[in-house]
């Protein structure tokens, strides 16, 4: 009875969630054993990521012949587009925790440690040397902290970065509206030139870390511009892989003749994600390379 | 399409139950799944309360008898960890898998297979978090707040255990409560607008919407405590430039929000429950509504309350002050409004009834202390003292687990298709509510008095207090034993459920057949 309107199919019996929860524990727990030398701890995490890794493949493929098959109603096609807007919105308070933080930090907790408000006296007796600077340069001590040489400025390869991730959101509905007017070229080119981009942003943040290590010395243990740097660009730069992952996943679809004008929320969601993802590192430019 | 057609085509796509361990281990019926939620739950219930039997039994006399303080640390931290996280909040998914799809009329939740997902990730993190206690380094001991450094520089090497697990927790919380939201939205019948919703339903759909907005801050904040602690990072450590106030801030903006997660749903239960018992409509249903977003939207902007006593900036602590009283104004409404609908009822005390009415007594209780806590000056006096365990103990054992049982008791009938002992679920009220009593309200005058909080030890003036606190406990503890008694006996030899269970039940749960089939409103229902 799928299709009809005011019915809705409910699923047979499936393997994968149980799989997949368990793919994740071991993941995560294998991590654990391995940060405390634990000599299987990395191949229980392999296994696990392995286990997790083919389920969603075969979760992924056995919903897109689902697609594929016609069983998605229109109330379907609503919970799925429902779900991927919540899910972003999960994302966003993730984000949200570390620029909670970064603003925190850079509005109240260092210019504490330098004297302002009542800590005066906190000031003097701690680091009396500390003027508050927002910079891995300067770190209140340095005992179990080592102070970078410089800090990674906004209009080199951040802003050609920002560049690339605005032009592929500009690709991205290029080849949305290739859809809507089927146009299968316009949308496989504007979907390839995406995935580019979203390739070449990844070479390049690597390319960035890299000199940011090894010719400013700015590594995780720089304080807490280091901490704040590399944990919001790197987690940034962990969605960009998985937005460029989806996208590719798209792509292949598009190219196997998959969607239609009226039937694609797939192509959306991944849209929607990849903006988000857009809209994180414009703030990330701003706040973290910029000002 | 014609009735008929439907309900042939219906029977011919819709499949029963798995036989053995394969319908568990695989179902994506959202009976199932709940079911799953709910045993687990309670299991949980049971361990998190051993771990407070131990530390009852710790503190029933002063000195140390039983555990050494390292112990004593553990089970409060795992007691709190496990009923939080392991209990209460895996109860109400249960619930919610449960009712909802009833409630509104919907063949099942809206992603079944993300829902047996988010299930089978609750019991495997809850492993990895019990499993440290076969570790070396032992369980985390830095309390079920996990504040930096405690939790950083001076904890074992298990506390990244314990992040994982409480990562995989916050995977599976946001991806059911997207699924409650998805369902709420998308698969109401025909006819139920959004303000003819049951009162469950709107509390669940406002705590979903709490969950996703704050778990993935949970998720950032044992990021930045796992990096902190083995990558070098320094967001919490000053000498870096970092604040392990900061680690407060962000816990407690994830945390005030999740004490709301569990109890919102509580009343929506007691919304349901005390007009059937009354025979009268809820009072106020619109302002019921618009208290529970009120309370929502208030619980984002109030965390600094948790930390008053940490030299906030005057301002801040003003700020978070007023703010936190203002939370009594939607708080009151529902109170007020409770106490409305019970006025000239036509009102009978079954077991659901008087574990709710009990609830709307006892949960004031812990809401009024909580406006005394929520006075800065006066909390400098209460902060860390028993008087603060008392307060959320009050909201989350009479309030929280009480909403549980009364639910249970309400719905248990529809979801087993047989009735509870009627009698030997009031003399588990009456044991519940007494004994609860007898141990949370003196925990009011020790505090009051300075006892603190988190000590396996204390000074001899609070010997009798604490030893009456202790029988309390260990009668509220044993008295629980009798709930699963009751809930296995309704489900092995019960009653078959009568064609009406409740005299004044309105709602279209109590419209299905019993026993209830596998699937239910495979058409929707036409709401008026």
């Amino acid at each position: 009875m799928s299709g009809a309107e005011g019915s809705y199919y409910v699923p047979e019996e499936t393997r994968q969630p149980a799989l997949l929860a368990v793919g994740l524990a071991a993941t995560l727990f294998g991590f654990a054993l391995s940060l405390h030398g634990n000599s299987a701890g990395s191949m229980i995490m392999m296994a696990g990521g392995a286990v997790a890794a083919v389920t969603i493949w075969m979760w992924m493929a056995h919903v897109i012949r689902e697609s594929e098959a016609g069983l998605n109603s229109a109330q379907m096609d609503r919970t799925y587009r429902i779900g991927m807007g919540w899910f972003i919105f999960s994302e966003v308070m993730f984000f949200a925790a570390f620029f909670g933080a970064l603003f925190y930090v850079r509005v109240l907790v260092l210019p504490w440690l330098a004297g302002e408000g009542n800590n005066a006296m906190t000031h003097q007796l701690l680091w009396p040397l500390f003027e508050g600077l927002w910079s891995p340069t300067w770190i209140p001590s340095t005992e179990g902290f080592v102070a970078a040489t410089g800090t990674v400025g906004a209009w080199g390869v951040p802003a050609i970065n920002t560049a690339l991730l605005l032009t592929s959101g500009a690709t991205l509905t290029w080849a949305h509206w290739g859809l809507f007017k089927k146009s299968r070229v316009q949308l496989i080119t504007g979907l390839a030139l995406t995935v580019a981009l979203g390739c070449v942003f990844m070479v390049l943040q690597v390319q960035e870390y890299g000199h940011a290590m090894e010719h400013l010395s700015l590594t995780f243990n720089s304080g807490i511009y280091g901490s704040l740097f590399y944990l919001m660009t790197g987690f940034h730069g962990a969605h960009v892989t998985l937005g460029v992952l989806m996208l590719t996943v798209i792509l292949v679809r598009s190219i196997m003749g998959h969607f239609t004008p009226e039937h694609h929320f797939a192509f959306e969601g991944v849209a929607w994600y990849w903006h988000f993802v857009d809209v994180v590192w414009l703030i990330l430019f701003v706040f973290i390379y910029w000002v | 399409m014609s009735t008929t057609a439907t309900a042939v085509e219906g029977e011919h796509h819709h499949h029963g139950p798995a036989k053995g361990i394969g319908r568990w281990l695989f179902a994506t019926n959202h009976k199932d799944i709940g079911t799953m939620y709910l045993w687990t739950a309670l299991a949980m219930f049971f361990l998190g309360g051993a771990f407070a039997m131990v530390i009852r039994m710790e503190l029933f006399q002063p000195g140390l008898q039983l555990v050494n303080p390292d112990w004593f640390n553990r089970m409060f931290t795992m007691h709190g960890l496990v009923m939080v996280f392991g209990a209460i909040m895996p109860a109400w998914v249960g619930f919610a898998n449960w009712q909802i799809p009833l409630m509104i009329g919907a063949p099942d939740m809206a992603m079944p297979r993300m829902n047996l997902l988010s299930y089978w990730l609750l019991p495997v993190a809850l492993l990895v978090l019990v499993s440290t206690f076969f570790m070396e380094g032992n369980a985390p001991a830095f309390g079920w707040t996990f504040y930096a450094p405690l939790s950083t520089t001076f904890a074992p090497d298990t506390a990244d255990f314990f992040i994982f697990g409480v990562h995989l927790l916050g995977i599976s919380s946001i991806m059911g409560a997207i699924n409650v939201i998805a369902t709420i939205v998308n698969l109401r019948a025909p006819g139920m607008t959004l303000m003819k919703m049951p009162m469950f339903v709107w509390t669940w759909l406002i705590t979903a919407f709490l969950l996703i907005a704050v778990m993935p801050v949970l998720a950032g904040v044992v990021t930045m405590m796992l990096t902190d602690r083995n990558f070098g990072t320094a967001f919490f450590d000053a000498s870096g430039g970092g604040d392990p106030l900061m680690f407060q801030h962000i816990f407690w903006f994830f945390g005030h929000p999740e004490v709301y997660i569990m109890i919102l749903p509580s009343f929506g239960v007691v919304s349901q429950i005390l007009p059937t018992f009354a025979r009268k409509p809820l009072f106020g249903y619109a302002s019921m509504v618009y208290a529970t977003g009120a309370i929502a939207f208030l619980s984002f902007i109030v965390w600094g309350h948790h930390m008053f006593a940490t030299g906030l900036p005057l301002a801040g602590e003003l700020y978070f002050m007023y703010a936190t009283m203002l939370i009594a104004v939607p708080t009151g409404v529902k109170i007020f409004n409770w106490a409305a609908t019970m006025w000239r009822g036509s009102m009978t005390f079954e077991a659901p009834m008087l574990f709710s009415i009990a609830f709307v007594f006892l949960f004031t209780i812990g809401g009024l202390t909580g406006l005394m806590m929520a006075m800065g000056p006066a909390d400098m006096q209460y902060h860390s003292t028993y008087f603060i365990v008392a307060h959320f103990h009050y909201t989350l054992v009479p309030g929280a687990v009480f909403a549980l049982m009364a639910g249970t008791y309400y719905w248990l009938p529809i979801w087993c298709g047989r009735m509870y002992d009627e009698k030997l679920a009031k003399i588990h009220f009456w044991l519940s509510a007494i004994s609860v009593n007898v141990l949370f309200f003196p925990q009011h005058f020790v505090g009051l008095a300075g006892m603190p909080r988190r000590v396996p030890d204390y000074p001899l003036q609070f010997a009798d207090f604490n030893m009456i606190i202790s029988i309390g406990g260990f009668v509220y503890g044993l008295s629980q034993l009798m709930f699963v008694y009751i809930v296995v006996k309704a489900i092995r030899s019960g009653k078959p459920t009568p064609d009406q269970v409740w005299e004044g039940a309105k709602g279209l749960e109590w419209e299905l057949p019993n026993p209830l089939p596998f699937h239910t409103h495979t058409t929707p229902p036409r709401v008026d």
